[in-house]
């Protein structure tokens, strides 16, 4: 009796899937197929303007991996995400745990942290040039205050990847710190209740009660963080655009840089199918782990 | 506990006061006059509004936010709409080939935007629509779509589907359940997509960067950033005109607070 009820009110597979079509239709013309153009494009030499081409096998693959370039941009990729990652959790994890109390003022807190969220990370980019510039930068005038010498940040090859993470740590952590509030706030009370029972410590509690029920935020807020980290163009355009010399760029702005100022349309299609291929195998990856560590209520 | 509560509130003021630091700098910069070789730590002694004008004449800003109005309320406009069909037989029709279509879907959100920007912009050149309003709007709408339809599944999926039998039983298609009862219950949910993708199109960069060419495309974003470049020498003017860009954002997010963070925890958490 219940399989023949099931059957007769059932959705009409064929034509209600049609909904979803227009989707996959742009979804095609404007990500599938272009990929698929980008790896022909990476085989040849094409310079992204002429109406003549030459296929030039794998010159381009093999260029890269003999290209300096591409390689300190791609560790600077890795900085500017696991950096950013690993100081968005810190900074996202202390303030929600610190906002999660009852007091007065947190609302405004939580609201001028997420504030910078919300703001083009290229504009932003564009403010923090006034903290960091050589010439009057706020920073300078710190160091001038109390008699050291002013620093050109924007110059220090190393030091500035890590301060481009600073920057955009300090501009996106809100995301993490509003996924770990929520994440606080789904944990049940009782569970603290009977650790206190049991005598538990406040350090014992965070690790044993607070932390293993925070994983799927955790992961949510890593995979996010990671991804955007290691997608990092804006800010980098912002502050140093790359440079000086290639010191500072990151895989994004490479490929921009590749394309329009060096007009090798080919080798930059390479450096951003090394791009895609990175993202997709780290992200899948990220994921993965913490599935297997996540637990059931 | 009292104490406790003091030391709380210290340490939320100093974290508060870090992530404003850069808007009050903007702020000091943006109203001293070029001459005022004073520390920007320094509030400025008059406000002086000569940047602002200097910045809506050279850096035609509100030309600028045209333009990003007008692309934004279509992409969003597009987003919500095509987002929000495709969710539903999705969500309702939960068999092993939708399934990769939902998988497909979500793996086209991670695709960084610049690993495809070659081909795309090869591509998008031979229709004819670099520096067009469609041209940006279609490209912002694909790349946004996913995470509409990633919330619009989600949300339908948690619609009882007690509802869409008791539809059938009547005689309605799926076509009428969808318009009739699913479409209007979707009003909460549609409110957090246009927040975060609105947002979104609000402050593309890299699109707008290689999409849009003609000066008189510019978006606010970059007006901003082309000012800045040209105008090393009058970054007074530069604040002033990244001021005027981040203030109507800032009111909308004040005035909505509650919407922008419960969207991005709804988009977040499955």
């Amino acid at each position: 009796m219940k399989e023949i009820k099931r059957k007769k009110f059932r959705h009409n597979h064929m034509s209600t899937n049609l909904m979803y079509v227009p989707a996959i239709l742009l979804f095609f013309l404007f990500v599938i197929y272009p990929m698929l153009t980008g790896i022909k494009i990476s085989f040849t030499n094409w310079n992204g303007f002429s109406q003549t081409y030459k296929y030039v096998g794998f010159e381009n693959y093999i260029a890269m991996f003999k290209d300096k370039n591409v390689w300190s941009s791609f560790s600077n990729t890795i900085i500017y995400g696991v950096g950013s990652t690993i100081f968005q959790q810190i900074a996202g994890l202390s303030t929600a745990l610190l906002i999660n109390s009852k007091f007065k003022g947190r609302t405004i807190g939580r609201t001028i942290i997420y504030m910078p969220v919300l703001i083009a990370a290229v504009i932003m980019g564009n403010m923090w040039y006034f903290i960091l510039q050589y010439d009057g930068g706020a920073l300078n005038d710190i160091l001038i205050l109390i008699g050291k010498e002013p620093v050109d940040w924007l110059t220090q090859g190393n030091l500035t990847v890590w301060i481009i993470v600073l920057v955009n740590t300090l501009q996106f952590y809100g995301i993490s710190m509003v996924i770990y509030l929520a994440g606080l706030q789904g944990i049940p009370q009782m569970y603290y209740e009977a650790a206190d029972i049991d005598g538990a410590k406040k350090l014992s509690k965070f690790f044993n009660i607070t932390v293993p029920l925070l994983m799927p935020a955790i992961s949510t807020s890593v995979v996010l963080n990671l991804i955007g980290g290691l997608k990092l163009f804006d800010v980098v355009k912002a502050l140093t655009n790359g440079g000086p010399g290639y010191s500072t760029h990151s895989l994004s702005t490479l490929v921009n840089f590749t394309y329009f100022n060096n007009q090798s349309a080919g080798y930059a299609s390479v450096i951003g199918l090394l791009l895609f291929t990175f993202i997709i195998i780290v992200s899948l990856v990220a994921q993965k782990f913490f599935k297997s560590k996540e637990v059931d209520l | 506990m009292k104490s406790n509560n003091f030391v709380k509130l210290l340490l939320t003021l100093v974290a508060s006061l870090i992530s404003f630091i850069p808007f009050y700098i903007t702020i000091n910069v943006a109203f001293k006059p070029m001459t005022d070789m004073s520390s920007r730590w320094l509030l400025p002694k008059e406000l002086y509004l000569g940047n602002f004008v200097t910045a809506i004449e050279k850096a035609n800003i509100f030309g600028a936010m045209k333009n990003s109005l007008i692309i934004t309320l279509f992409s969003v406009l597009i987003i919500v709409f095509v987002g929000a069909m495709a969710a539903y037989p999705l969500a309702r029709i939960r068999n092993k080939f939708n399934r990769s279509v939902l998988n497909l879907i979500l793996a086209i959100m991670m695709v960084p935007p610049l690993s495809i920007l070659v081909p795309l912009y090869s591509n998008l050149s031979k229709m004819g629509g670099i520096s067009t309003y469609w041209g940006i709007i279609i490209i912002i709408s694909t790349f946004q779509l996913p995470l509409s339809i990633f919330i619009y599944t989600n949300f339908i999926i948690s619609i009882p589907r007690t509802i869409d039998e008791a539809a059938m039983i009547d005689g309605c298609t799926d076509f009428q359940i969808y318009y009739k009862i699913i479409l209007p219950l979707l009003k909460p949910v549609t409110a957090t997509v246009i927040i975060l993708t609105g947002v979104a199109a609000w402050n593309d960069y890299q699109f707008s960067l290689f999409f849009l060419q003609d000066p008189k495309m510019r978006t606010v974003t970059l007006a901003i950033s082309s000012f800045f470049s040209q105008s090393s020498s009058n970054l007074n003017a530069a604040a002033a005109a990244a001021l005027m860009a981040i203030v109507p954002v800032v009111i909308i997010y004040i005035m909505l607070q509650k919407y922008f963070v419960k969207g991005m925890i709804d988009s977040a958490i499955k």
